[in-house]
Order: structure tokens, then C-alpha cells, then sequence
């Protein structure tokens, strides 16, 4: 790409190269990119492996995957020009290769969901297209023998039949002897039959493979990619990618709510009923122990604050609000003194004027709250049985606390958040919470279109795809 | 740590506490006897051989800082917890052992630098410090299979259970060796209420963790959520051919022979309503309940009559149509199918108990089994730390020499160890090396020719 300095550029693909609808980003592309081209094309890919890793610790089935990756790549992929498409494609993964080479947790992110994105969409493809594409990995295997196969044909047949496939018979079936180790996950669902350390893999199977050599492909480019990284790119680029490349990776997709413009502002005789109704347990959490303590150590204020003020409460009213109960506890001339100035700060008031965002669930989930905290992510923080009994105080039903329960065990925190708002509004929330924020507003505007039927009133945020 | 003693540490010591009254050690364990257990007996030679998989030799593929990468811990007798030692020659780990006198050694994995100086490779940024190696290792331990033995529970074992352990054994070694192709596998006594593996062939060693995982579930076949009644769930037109070979050749033999008349699991009706609401079909299980709640008298073993008349009932034209018949077989599965703990074979960084320590509870060497002769093994005559006392006093003021555990009752099962796991591992791993630094040479070679 000519964006980077030139030695970045690799050679131009050779004439035989074999052109198919999934590329393997084996090389960097020799193509001009326009500086927003590039940030854009990267963000638009971000939501498609954001959607991705969603729907990843959502559980959902290799079909319900399939079609989340056609419905995301086609919401966020396309372009105006067809000739585009594919050099958005290309260019996209690059950029965010540069963005996530930079440590060991980016890596394994991006590779896993880069990964899920490229099975599903091997999946989608036709069968000459996959075959293309098999043949451009050059894989070592070669298929099993007639004679081999009838051998061991009856535990063939078996395997198939257990995982509720058709009988293969020598004719119609390839299969190809495989090392187990490079078919994890065939084995780990028994999907294969192992003998003496050959998994037998059947064609319709071949996805795996071709999965673990574009791993083994990514895995190694990332390294590599880390390395020029350190060594020239992020030197070179510095006033120009660089800054760029580094807020990508931490860049929360959605709306940020610094700004809360859809909503009329909460005002603090509301609070109390709003809080009750639609706050997230994290926030219910901090409220509810603010108004009992009349205290909160600074990581509770920062994220319940933030939160309200992404809510609509204004800085009068925050103040007021804080005032109100810290002056219980350490009198309103300290509250003034010692306060007052970081709830101004986070207000963009005081300090560097700068304008404090609301934290998100990740930022929240990773948190680490010490003795005396109660800031954190509930499901993430809270002993099994103090959570149990938070969500029963919300109103979540048995049947689904435990659902909540197992994906706390996965340790999926937003999944479980996203359960606990089901079970309570008592409807299905495809989007998923990302941000606290996101499921207050979410929560008022069920609460709304509830109250006033008749009225469209808005979506809410979980019928769009993303 | 191998949840042996971390997790339920404190619980084995309220049993015990319980059971003991007022003797706070058992008679088979105190450190004096661990001293000279140090002193005299533990095969730090063997061990050595073992861990460094032929890189102790003069061949030049051998890499010498092989062994000095592989983590070593320590409990010493204060529950103090001593990680990340390491060590570069035999000499280094037996002083280090007879210096601390540890009352568990845990074998880590090998990393990519000396683990002992992993902090001052912390700080140098990204991750240097990584495991790279690994043994695929298992563990089995009989307090999982509290819901299917009545004769004991926790951490007690006796010969009518013990035999769970043997089935697993069976399951997993043959499935280990016919199925993924391993042969390099080291079956240990855990000194109490289990079993380890080690699978030592190089390619098991260099399995990712992701490799790892899918060993592991290729063998799961429990849901493990303790609210269903139904453990086991084998879903599909047909089973897996490797769990076709468990049940038809360990499985179903163990449950009809043993299990069924050692564990009297129909014996009353709590136990029999346990084992009914594994079976879908209120019709069905009234039809059996009716038949069991009105006792006859039977010269024949209740269990084994009732067991009969669930199957004959399951596998009628009555009910074959809405696939009961997979009932009986996950009814097996639920109380005879080895339960792994996972975690411990997911991951190249958990740390699994080494053999010949001596578990300090029960004072009983964690002596190798032979898959083999499984049946055999008897748990409760493995020997302890005070017989092995005994018996070297009994041999007195003989001169020393480096077989002491031949007078003692522990040079059987280092015998065995050497002959049937260190042997045939060390010739393999020669070979391994040799042909590894052939194909390096050919290729250091070749673009010399050109
Ligand atoms: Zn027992």
C-alpha cells in the first residue's frame, strides 16, 4: 500500500496468481490509499470482527454465524465502486493488521476473530470457489486411498452417522488423512475419526484445514508485522499513521454518549425512578450504595459519574446530586474543597477542559476494584452469590438468573448483561450491551414505546444490525 | 497447582481431623521419614533422565538448557509455596530437594528462558517469557464421582471404588495410544484419591493449548451441570467410534460386573428415583417404579435384576421408536466414563504433582500404575513413607550403594518405571533428535548446491 514508506510495498502478485472471492492477505496491496480511506475502511472491518467476537461468546451455531458474517460483511463491506470491494477488503485487514500486531492480547483478538471471519465466509462460498482456494494453500494431504477406505469404512460411517450426516461411500466421499493436531476443533467434537494420530478428514470437513493454514498464515504475519512496527513504521509514521493506528484498537464502535442529545436530560427528582427502572446492575449497584454510604471511593465516582452525566444530568444537578449525599457523610465545606472540582473535571469544567466519556463495558469489565470499591463489573466482581441475589432484587426470573449464570461462568460479562436486560424487558436484544449507557437509553425507549403504543417512537438500537 | 491438595486442602484436613481424633499426623508420615526418604530413596537420577528428553547427552541437536527451563515447585511443610525454581544439572535439583525438603514437588512446564530469572525478562517487555513445552497431562480424581459410589466420599477411597479409577485408566490410555498415536505414557498413583498421565512424546510435549483443549474434549462427554439430572447427554443417530470402543469393551462389562452389584445403586429407592430421571418417558418409569416398589423376594442380586428389567423395559418394541434405547448407554456413560478434570489439560502452564513425592496425608508414594495390569493395582498397599523407614532399618548397616530402594519395597515400582516408560522414552527421543539433526543438516545444505 502506498500510504507506508515504500519498502513496506511488496512485490506485485505474479501473473498466476489465482484470484478468488476470499482473498489469503498474503501481501501487502501495491495500491494507493487515501489517509481517510484508510481509517475508514478499518473501522467499517472493526464492526464486521467486533460483530463477530459478539456473536462468538453469544454461543450462536455455525448457521447462525454463517449468517451473521453475510449480514455484517454486507452491511459494513460494500462499496460504491464493484471495482473497489475487493481492495476495500484487503486494505481494511492490513490497516487493522498494523493496528493489532502491537501486543500479545490485540494479536490473539484479531486472529481469533479474523479467523471466524474467514471460516464463515469460506463456508459461503460456492464449491468450485472453495476448491480455488484449497488449491492456492497448496495443502500436503493427499486423499485416502480407495483401498484404505474400505478398511475403514464402517468407523467412517459411524463418525458420519453420529454427527448426523449422510453415509459416505467411496465414490462421493474424499477423505483426507490429516495429523490430528491441525484439526482441533473436528477432534475436540469428535466430528473425525482418529486412528494412531490421523484424523480422517471428510471434504465437507476441509474448512478446518483451510482454517488452520490461514491461522498458521496470520499468526506468523502479525509477528512479523509487530516487528516492523516497532523497528521503522511507527517511528516513520509518526505524525501521520501512527497516532491513527493507536487509538484504533481501543476505539468503542458505538456511540460514545459524551453527549446525551436523545433524550430529554434526567433531573434529579427522576433519578431515583430511572435508576430503579433502567439503569444497568453495575450503576444500580453505585447508586444504590451512594445513597447508603453517602460515599464512594474515586472508581465508583468516576464511573457512576461519567455515567449520569451521560445519562443528561447536568453539571448543576450532578453537583447538587453528589452534594447532597457526600455533605451527609463528610460535610458540604468539604464537599466543596475536595469534590466538587472532579465532578466539574468530569465535565470538562476544570483541568484540561477535556470532555470525559462515559466508560464502556469493556473498560468497566477490566477494571480492578480494591477493598472498599464497588465500582466494576457486577458479573464480572461480585461473588456467585451476591449476584444472585442483586438479580433477583432486579427482577430477573430463576430460570433466567441461571442462564446469566452459565455465561458469568464463561466468564461472557456483556452476555449476561445482555440476558439480565432480556429477562426484565422482557424482549430479545440481538445488538448485545457494549456500553452501560447504551442499555439505559435502550431501557427508556422500551419503557416509552410501552407507555405510548400508538406512537412509532424510536427503534431501539438492537434492530440495526450493529 | 494440581488441585490434589490447593483447592481441598483444608477440607482433607478437617476429615482427617475428624477421623483421627486426636493425632494430628498419621503414623505413615513425618518429616524425619521425608528426610531420609530424600536422603536415601527418590530417584532424582531417573527423574532427571526423565526431563530432559535425551538433551543431557553429547549429541550436538542436544540443548543444554533444556532441563534448567522446566519449572519445578515447591510446598514445604508450612504451606510455604515455592514457584518458578529451576534448575541446570541433577546435582542442583537433589541438593535443592534434600536442602528444603518439600512435601510436594510440582513438575511445571518448560519455558522459553529460565523461569527463575522470569522477572528480569518481564521487565524487558514483550512476552519472552512463555511456555513452550509441555507434557499432556491428566488428572482423574475419585471425589468426582461422588454421585456414583456409595461406599466412600471426599477424599476416601477403598477397593470398591477404586476400581472407577482402573476403568479410566483403561479408557484413556487405550484411547491415547490407538487413537492419537501416543506411546510415551507415564500413569501415576496421585498418594491418594486419583490418578495423573503424563504423555511424554514429543509431539504431545509441543501441542498448543488450543491442541490441548480438544484432547480434552474429545474425551468429555459430561454436561457438568450439577442441577440436571441427566450428566451425560450422547446426542446423534450414532456413537462415536471411540465411544462405541469404551462401551463395548470397558464400559459395559465394569457396569453389569461390578459397579452394579459393589455400589447396590438400585438397592433403595432413593438410589433407583436417581438413576429414573435419567430417563425421558413418564410412562416408562412408571411402568419400572411400579415393578420395584413392590419388594420380591429374589435369590438373585437386586441390583442386577433391576438393572435387567430397566433394559428390557428401555429396549422393547415399546419404546425403541422414541430413542430410549441410547438411555441405557448414557446411563453407563453417567456412572462408569472417566471425569477429567479439563482445566488441568487444557492449559501447557498447570502444574501437575510429580511422581515419587509423598502425599503428606496418607504418607503413600505416588507410584507409577501399569495400564497394563491396572487391575491389579491396589491403592491401599501402595507403599508409605514408614514401611519404606522400616524396611531400609531392616537391611541395617549394609554397605551403602546406589540401589537402597532395591531392599525397600519402592524398587519395584522404580523398576518398572525404568523399564517400560524411561527406556523405550529416552531410545525415542534419541532417534527423534537424530533424524531431526539430519533434516537440518540436508537443509543447511542444500543452498550450497544450488
Ligand atoms: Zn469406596
Amino acid at each position: 500500500m502506498e500510504i507506508v514508506k515504500p519498502q513496506w510495498k511488496k512485490p506485485p502478485p505474479s501473473a498466476n496468481d489465482v484470484v478468488s472471492t476470499l482473498p489469503l492477505y498474503r501481501s501487502a496491496p501495491p495500491l494507493e490509499v487515501r489517509l481517510e480511506d484508510f481509517e475508514l475502511y478499518a473501522i467499517d472491518r472493526l464492526r464486521v470482527l467486533k460483530g463477530v467476537s459478539d456473536g462468538l461468546s453469544r454461543g450462536k451455531r455455525p448457521e447462525e454465524m454463517e449468517k451473521l458474517v453475510n449480514d455484517l460483511w454486507k452491511a459494513n463491506m460494500r462499496h460504491p465502486l464493484p471495482s473497489e470491494v475487493t481492495n476495500k477488503d484487503i486494505i481494511s485487514h492490513f490497516v487493522l493488521r498494523l493496528v493489532y500486531c502491537r501486543t500479545e492480547e490485540l494479536r490473539k483478538w484479531f486472529l481469533s476473530n479474523e479467523i471466524a471471519l474467514f471460516r464463515y465466509r469460506f463456508r459461503l462460498l460456492s464449491p468450485e470457489a472453495q476448491r480455488l482456494l484449497m488449491a492456492e494453500f497448496d495443502l500436503p494431504y493427499k486423499p485416502v486411498t480407495t483401498a484404505e477406505f474400505e478398511g475403514v469404512k464402517e468407523k467412517l460411517h459411524l463418525v458420519a452417522r453420529s454427527t448426523g450426516q449422510l453415509k459416505p461411500t467411496a465414490s462421493d466421499a474424499i477423505f483426507y488423512k490429516v495429523p490430528f493436531e491441525e484439526v482441533p476443533e473436528l477432534v475436540a467434537g469428535r466430528r473425525v475419526f482418529i486412528c494412531k494420530g490421523y484424523a480422517y478428514v471428510a471434504m465437507n470437513q476441509v474448512v478446518s484445514l483451510v482454517v488452520t493454514q490461514f491461522r498458521g498464515l496470520l499468526s506468523k504475519a502479525l509477528v512479523l508485522t509487530n516487528r516492523k512496527w516497532t523497528s521503522t513504521i511507527r517511528e516513520e509514521e509518526k505524525d501521520r499513521l501512527t497516532p491513527i493506528v493507536e487509538t484504533l484498537c481501543t476505539s468503542y464502535l458505538g456511540p460514545d454518549y459524551s453527549q446525551p442529545k436523545e433524550f430529554a436530560e434526567v433531573s434529579i427528582k427522576d433519578i431515583d425512578q430511572v435508576a430503579k427502572s433502567s439503569f444497568p446492575l453495575c450503576m444500580r449497584h453505585l447508586f444504590e450504595k451512594l445513597r447508603e454510604d453517602h460515599h464512594l471511593k474515586h472508581g465508583g465516582r468516576m464511573q457512576l459519574g461519567l455515567f449520569l452525566k451521560g445519562v443528561g444530568l447536568k453539571l448543576d444537578d450532578a453537583l447538587a446530586f453528589w452534594k447532597a449525599e457526600f455533605s451527609q457523610k463528610v460535610g458540604a465545606e468539604r464537599f466543596d474543597k475536595e469534590y466538587a472540582y472532579s465532578i466539574r473535571h468530569n465535565y470538562g469544567r476544570e483541568g484540561k477542559r477535556t470532555d470525559y466519556t462515559p466508560y464502556s463495558c469493556q473498560k468497566i469489565i477490566s477494571s480492578t476494584p480494591g477493598v472498599g470499591d464497588h465500582h466494576g463489573c457486577p458479573y464480572r466482581h461480585f461473588s456467585e452469590e451476591n449476584l444472585r441475589a442483586a438479580l433477583s432484587r432486579m427482577g430477573v426470573n430463576s430460570g433466567a438468573l441461571e442462564n446469566v449464570m452459565d455465561k458469568v461462568r464463561n466468564r461472557h460479562y456483556q452476555l449476561a448483561c445482555t440476558l439480565t436486560f432480556e429477562s426484565i424487558h422482557g424482549l430479545s436484544y440481538d445488538a448485545g450491551i457494549n456500553h452501560p449507557n447504551q442499555y439505559f437509553s435502550d431501557s427508556q425507549k422500551f419503557f416509552k414505546s410501552k407507555n405510548n403504543p400508538s406512537g412509532q417512537g424510536e427503534p431501539l438500537d438492537a434492530r440495526s444490525p450493529i | 497447582m494440581d488441585r490434589d491438595e490447593s483447592e481441598n486442602g483444608r477440607e482433607d484436613m478437617l476429615i482427617d481431623g475428624q477421623k483421627q481424633g486426636n493425632v494430628s499426623v498419621p503414623r505413615e508420615f513425618n518429616v524425619n521419614y521425608l528426610k531420609l526418604y530424600y536422603a536415601k530413596l527418590f530417584p532424582y537420577a531417573d527423574m532427571f533422565k526423565w526431563m530432559s528428553y535425551g538433551n543431557d547427552g553429547k549429541h550436538p541437536a542436544c540443548d543444554q538448557s533444556y532441563f534448567g527451563r522446566r519449572e519445578f515447585s515447591f510446598t514445604l511443610e508450612n504451606d510455604i509455596y515455592l514457584r518458578y525454581q529451576s534448575f541446570n544439572n541433577v546435582l542442583q535439583l537433589e541438593n535443592s530437594i534434600k536442602e528444603k525438603c518439600p512435601f510436594k514437588i510440582d513438575i511445571g512446564p518448560v519455558y522459553s528462558v529460565d523461569p527463575a530469572k522470569k522477572n528480569a525478562y518481564a521487565q524487558s517487555g514483550d512476552n519472552v517469557f512463555t511456555p513452550v513445552e509441555r507434557e499432556l497431562i491428566f488428572d482423574i480424581d475419585i471425589t468426582d464421582y461422588d454421585d456414583v459410589r456409595y461406599c466412600c466420599s471426599g477424599a476416601d477411597v477403598c477397593l470398591e471404588c477404586w476400581p472407577l479409577m482402573t476403568v479410566a485408566i483403561k479408557v484413556i490410555d487405550t484411547a491415547l495410544r490407538d487413537d492419537f498415536g501416543f506411546n510415551h505414557i507415564l500413569w501415576v498413583y496421585s498418594g491418594r484419591r486419583g490418578v495423573h498421565c503424563w504423555v511424554c512424546d514429543g509431539k504431545a510435549r509441543r501441542l498448543t493449548n488450543e491442541q490441548r483443549a480438544a484432547v480434552a474434549d474429545y474425551f468429555r462427554v459430561y454436561k457438568g451441570n450439577e442441577n440436571s439430572s441427566k450428566k451425560v447427554s450422547l446426542t446423534g443417530p450414532a456413537l462415536h467410534p471411540f465411544l462405541v470402543r469404551s462401551y463395548s469393551e470397558v464400559l459395559e462389562r465394569f457396569f453389569e460386573t461390578k459397579l452394579l452389584p459393589s455400589q447396590n445403586i438400585f438397592s433403595t429407592e432413593d438410589r433407583y428415583e436417581k438413576i429414573l430421571e435419567m430417563i425421558p418417558d413418564k410412562t416408562a418409569t412408571s411402568e419400572l417404579r411400579g415393578k420395584w416398589q413392590t419388594k420380591k423376594g429374589s435369590k438373585e442380586d437386586i441390583n442386577v435384576v433391576r438393572w435387567e428389567q430397566l433394559k428390557n423395559t428401555l429396549q422393547s418394541g415399546k419404546y425403541k421408536a422414541q430413542g430410549l434405547r441410547r438411555c441405557v448407554e448414557e446411563i453407563v456413560f453417567s456412572f462408569t466414563y472417566p471425569r477429567l478434570d479439563m482445566e488441568v489439560s487444557r492449559h501447557m502452564n498447570h502444574l501437575l504433582k510429580a511422581p515419587f513425592c509423598v502425599h503428606p496425608k496418607t504418607g503413600h508414594v505416588c507410584v507409577p500404575i501399569d495400564p497394563n495390569h491396572c487391575d491389579e493395582f491396589d491403592p491401599t498397599a501402595v507403599p508409605t513413607l514408614l514401611q519404606l523407614f522400616e524396611e531400609l532399618n531392616i537391611g541395617g548397616t549394609r554397605a551403602e550403594d546406589d540401589n537402597e530402594w532395591d531392599r525397600t519395597s519402592l524398587g519395584q515400582p522404580i523398576s518398572f518405571f525404568r523399564s517400560s516408560f524411561l527406556q523405550p522414552l529416552l531410545k525415542s527421543c534419541k532417534e527423534e533428535m537424530e533424524s531431526s539433526y539430519k533434516a537440518k543438516l540436508q537443509q543447511s545444505k542444500s543452498p550450497l548446491s544450488w
